[in-house]
């Protein structure tokens, strides 16, 4: 039995391979659920209501959504041009405790709608220097960034730990660790009154088309593409490489930074060291899934967003421990590794 | 010749409506040489495939020392004393050769490799036939020419008694090609019954004792090597008379480009020293020479990709201050890489992608940030219809080219744009003897037109062919000029082995 490359990869197979995927996945996570003795069926079904069942719920699992997006494209742009950015959970926390810094009533004190667009920037620039560091270390070392990016991970969540039990803690809550907040009239306009849901959505989907725009019809996407694929034919074409990756990490770190600033803005109001339950490492998931797509991000991240938001509903109805939402997410990246082989190839006797 | 050491019998194999092989019957005698000649996408590899189990045919059977093979069973084929060496080797760089040898034929759950037994007997087969490599050098630090004994080492390791080697001179020199062959040649001469797959004319005469074209699938002649010649040869592979278009005379006018006392530094290494050279509108300067003597750097160099340490170089008598390839493609400069996988073009994107990649920065192919993909689209479908691409419209992905296809597409986005200067480096490096005709076509009409042309080949046909002066490389350096006139192929080895005083 071997693989052979397919000439073309249709465009139903392309999509049938994430569909299958996530069925597998869920099929193989069934059994584990059934070995804790509970009907599958009826422990899905909890799932789906915990994550769309009624209005909260769906505002919730939307929530959850939103910094799964941006990680997600996040990854995927930089995958794209073979950045292997591995660091968008440092990222989302350095861009988050920018925010929470300049938003409070240490910063900036701006009217709202000047201050808020200022505070996303500052939360995405601080998320982009951060990666800047590992790509100019692998451009003029050669020093390989998925270990610096993976690494700088802990370094940042330390760094982020210090300031809020040291210069940005916030004095009034008693003693926990939590940086100082930001102001009231500093938080995001909510989507849906009496919810979490906040415009943020709406940022992360609209940066999801614009990226999309981006890689598929600019001179820039077509280059950044062409870097990641074959970097020797890319130079020998005249492609500035350096620069073009320069510009990939600060676009890649700068959504995650985005994320950690919109979720601070949107949802929190301040940092804490588990403010991401590993939103930066999910979005590589949520960008394998999406095939590095930025449309299939959103999808992927709503899927993602679902099964964890889902599990807990499953896990208080049935009593199923809601771990097997890290399962299911944990199988459908496996399984879509699986999925994506057998539609680029396929198999020979 | 005792006896059949391999049979062939009926061969067929489609790959959806494609017939690569088509009732194929072929024998191997015992201590036999035999070439399968055939053009790239002629069924060479696949027949060779089913042979060693890698494919199944749909009809027919193979029989080795009088014994059926079961079909897709590369393990039978191994065991039945049958060896491949592929095109692209399968070695582990950074295991010793050794390592690489006996990587595989170990038993599981032998706690040790047993290296010193492995050791005597590859000492034993190296001496027998001649092929030295040091066992326990780091497999990527050996050339090319030895690697390749160290996958022929490896088939000989595991008994085989009968070789097959895919296009085995594809990544040699002029002279590791001379010396595989001399090797094959004892190889067979002790027993070893010898397939080689090759599109080289020159190479099956010299090399094969018998012939065996492929064409379409089908075998077409069968011949021995001493009963035939190359245009006999060359018109049973390609199925009509080819024939390699030659210069004519024509007077050459200004000087397009110039090197004066160039040399290329590269971390304390010297990679081209005191290099001059002109090349005038309308002329071909061929630069000869073995690989690995410079070539490469100085395709780079007067493709704006490296910049020199010393000297100028002058384009249309400026010398160039700013080295960039997009700078050299706006002045007019045509860069056919001699690798073209590797820096020529980029598989994974589509062939207009490709064809405006290098002057993506031009108005006509994007405004304002953005890919004006209708003017891009519609510039690599006249380059696929003027420079006859076949294979695909602009859409197709590039690496679904057949390489001559490839070729003529890298060769099309340069011609297309008329330029004064074209630097060729290698480029019928690998195609099949028709598209080596397209390719020399175009270059000729080039010339004819008033381009500058500097070729760099290892191939001397070729640069007898189509060059007006020829400059030897070695080391770095190269030869002063003389004019293809005055070249015969025992002046030219010596200017190649750096003797050029003596030539002269």
């Amino acid at each position: 039995m071997r693989l052979e490359r397919r000439a073309h990869v249709p465009l139903s197979l392309a999509i049938a391979a994430p569909i299958g995927a996530v069925v597998a996945a869920l099929i193989l996570a069934g059994l584990l659920i059934a070995l804790a003795g509970v009907p599958v069926f009826e422990a899905y079904r909890r799932m789906l209501i915990g994550a769309f069942g009624s209005r909260l719920s769906i505002s919730e699992t939307l929530t959850r959504t939103t910094p799964l997006i941006l990680t997600g494209l996040a990854a995927a742009v930089a995958f794209r041009s073979r950045v292997w950015n591995i660091g968008a959970e440092g990222q989302f926390y350095l861009g988050a405790l920018a925010t929470a810094a300049l938003g409070s009533k240490l910063g900036l004190h701006l009217a709202p709608l000047v201050e808020i667009p200022i505070l996303m920037l500052a939360g995405a620039l601080a998320g982009a220097l951060l990666l800047l560091v590992p790509l100019g270390l692998r451009l003029k070392f050669g020093v390989d960034e998925v270990v610096t990016t993976l690494l700088l991970n802990f370094v940042a969540v330390l760094f982020v730990s210090m300031m809020i039990e040291g210069p940005l803690k916030d004095p009034l809550a008693f003693g926990w660790p939590q940086s100082v907040p930001i102001l009231a009239d500093m938080a995001l306009p909510k989507l849906l009154p009496r919810s979490r849901l906040h415009i943020g959505l709406l940022v992360a989907i609209g940066l999801a088309l614009v990226l999309y725009f981006v890689q598929s019809r600019t001179r820039f996407g077509l280059e950044a593409r062409a870097a990641g694929l074959n970097p020797q034919a890319a130079r020998f074409a005249g492609v500035p490489i350096g620069w073009i990756l320069v510009r990939v990490a600060l676009i890649s770190g700068g959504l995650a930074g985005l994320a950690g600033a919109i979720e601070v803005l949107g949802v929190k109001g301040y940092v804490t060291t588990d403010l991401s339950p590993g939103f930066g490492y999910t979005g590589v998931v949520v960008a394998m899934l999406a095939g590095l797509n930025p449309i299939g991000v959103i999808v992927a991240a709503l899927f993602v967003a679902t099964m964890f938001v889902g599990a807990d509903g499953m896990s208080r109805a049935m009593g199923v421990p809601s771990f097997i939402a890290d399962v299911i997410v944990a199988l459908s990246l496996l399984t879509m590794l699986v999925a994506l082989l057998l539609a680029n190839y396929r198999v020979r006797r | 010749m005792s006896g059949r050491a391999l049979e062939l019998n009926g061969i067929t194999k489609r790959f959806g409506a494609l017939v690569a092989n088509d009732d194929v019957t072929l024998t191997l005698g015992q201590g036999e040489l035999l070439a399968l000649l055939g053009e790239n996408g002629a069924g060479k590899t696949t027949l060779m495939n089913i042979l060693f189990g890698h494919y199944t045919a749909d009809s027919g059977s193979v029989v080795a020392f009088g014994r059926t093979l079961p079909p897709g069973k590369p393990r039978a084929a191994i065991e039945a004393g049958i060896g491949m060496v592929h095109q692209h080797f399968a070695l582990a760089a950074n295991l010793s050769v050794i390592e690489n040898v006996i990587a595989g034929t170990e038993r599981l759950g032998a706690l040790a490799l047993n290296k010193r037994a492995a050791r005597v007997k590859l000492a034993a087969l190296s001496e027998r036939f001649g092929l030295t490599v040091d066992p326990d050098a780091r497999v990527g630090d050996l050339s090319v020419g030895e690697r390749q004994r160290v996958e022929i080492l490896k088939s000989l390791y595991r008994d085989a008694r009968v070789l097959i080697l895919d296009e085995p001179t594809a990544v040699l020199t002029h002279q590791e090609a001379e010396r595989l062959y001399r090797t094959l040649r004892g190889m067979a001469e002790q027993g070893l019954s010898i397939i080689f797959i090759s599109h080289k004319l020159h190479e099956v005469l010299a090399a094969a004792d018998r012939v065996v074209v492929l064409r379409g699938g089908k075998v077409v002649a069968e011949r021995k090597a001493g009963d035939t010649n190359r245009e006999e040869l060359a018109e049973l592979m390609v199925g009509r008379r080819v024939a390699r278009p030659h210069r004519d005379a024509q007077t050459p006018g200004a000087v397009a480009l110039k090197a004066d006392r160039v040399s290329v530094m590269s971390g304390g290494a010297s990679l081209l020293a005191d290099v001059s050279f002109e090349v005038r509108a309308g002329e071909t300067l061929g630069v000869i020479g073995v690989s690995g003597n410079g070539q490469s750097t100085l395709g780079r160099l007067v493709s704006g990709l490296v910049s020199p340490s010393s000297g100028s170089l002058d384009l249309f008598g400026h010398p160039v201050a700013q080295f960039s390839p997009r700078g050299f493609v706006e002045m007019g400069v045509g860069r056919i890489p001699e690798d073209r996988n590797a820096d020529g073009a980029i598989g994974e994107m589509t062939i207009w992608e490709n064809a405006v990649l290098e002057r993506i920065g031009e108005k006509r192919f994007s405004a304002g940030g953005l890919v004006r993909r209708g003017p891009a689209r519609a510039f690599a479908a006249e380059i696929i219809r003027r420079f006859d691409v076949r294979g695909g419209g602009p859409d197709t992905a590039t690496r679904l080219l057949s390489g001559g296809n490839m070729q003529k597409l890298i060769l099309g986005r340069n011609l297309i744009a008329a330029p004064k200067i074209l630097v060729a480096a290698q480029p019928t490096r690998g195609l099949d003897e028709g598209a080596v005709a397209a390719v020399h076509a175009e270059i000729l009409a080039a010339r004819r037109a008033g381009t500058a042309v500097l070729l760099i080949s290892e191939d001397l046909d070729e640069v007898v062919a189509l060059a007006d002066r020829v400059q030897a490389i070695v080391k770095g350096r190269l030869s002063p000029p003389i004019t293809v006139s005055d070249a015969d192929p025992r002046r030219l080895g010596l200017m190649m082995a750096g003797a050029w005083d003596e030539a002269a």
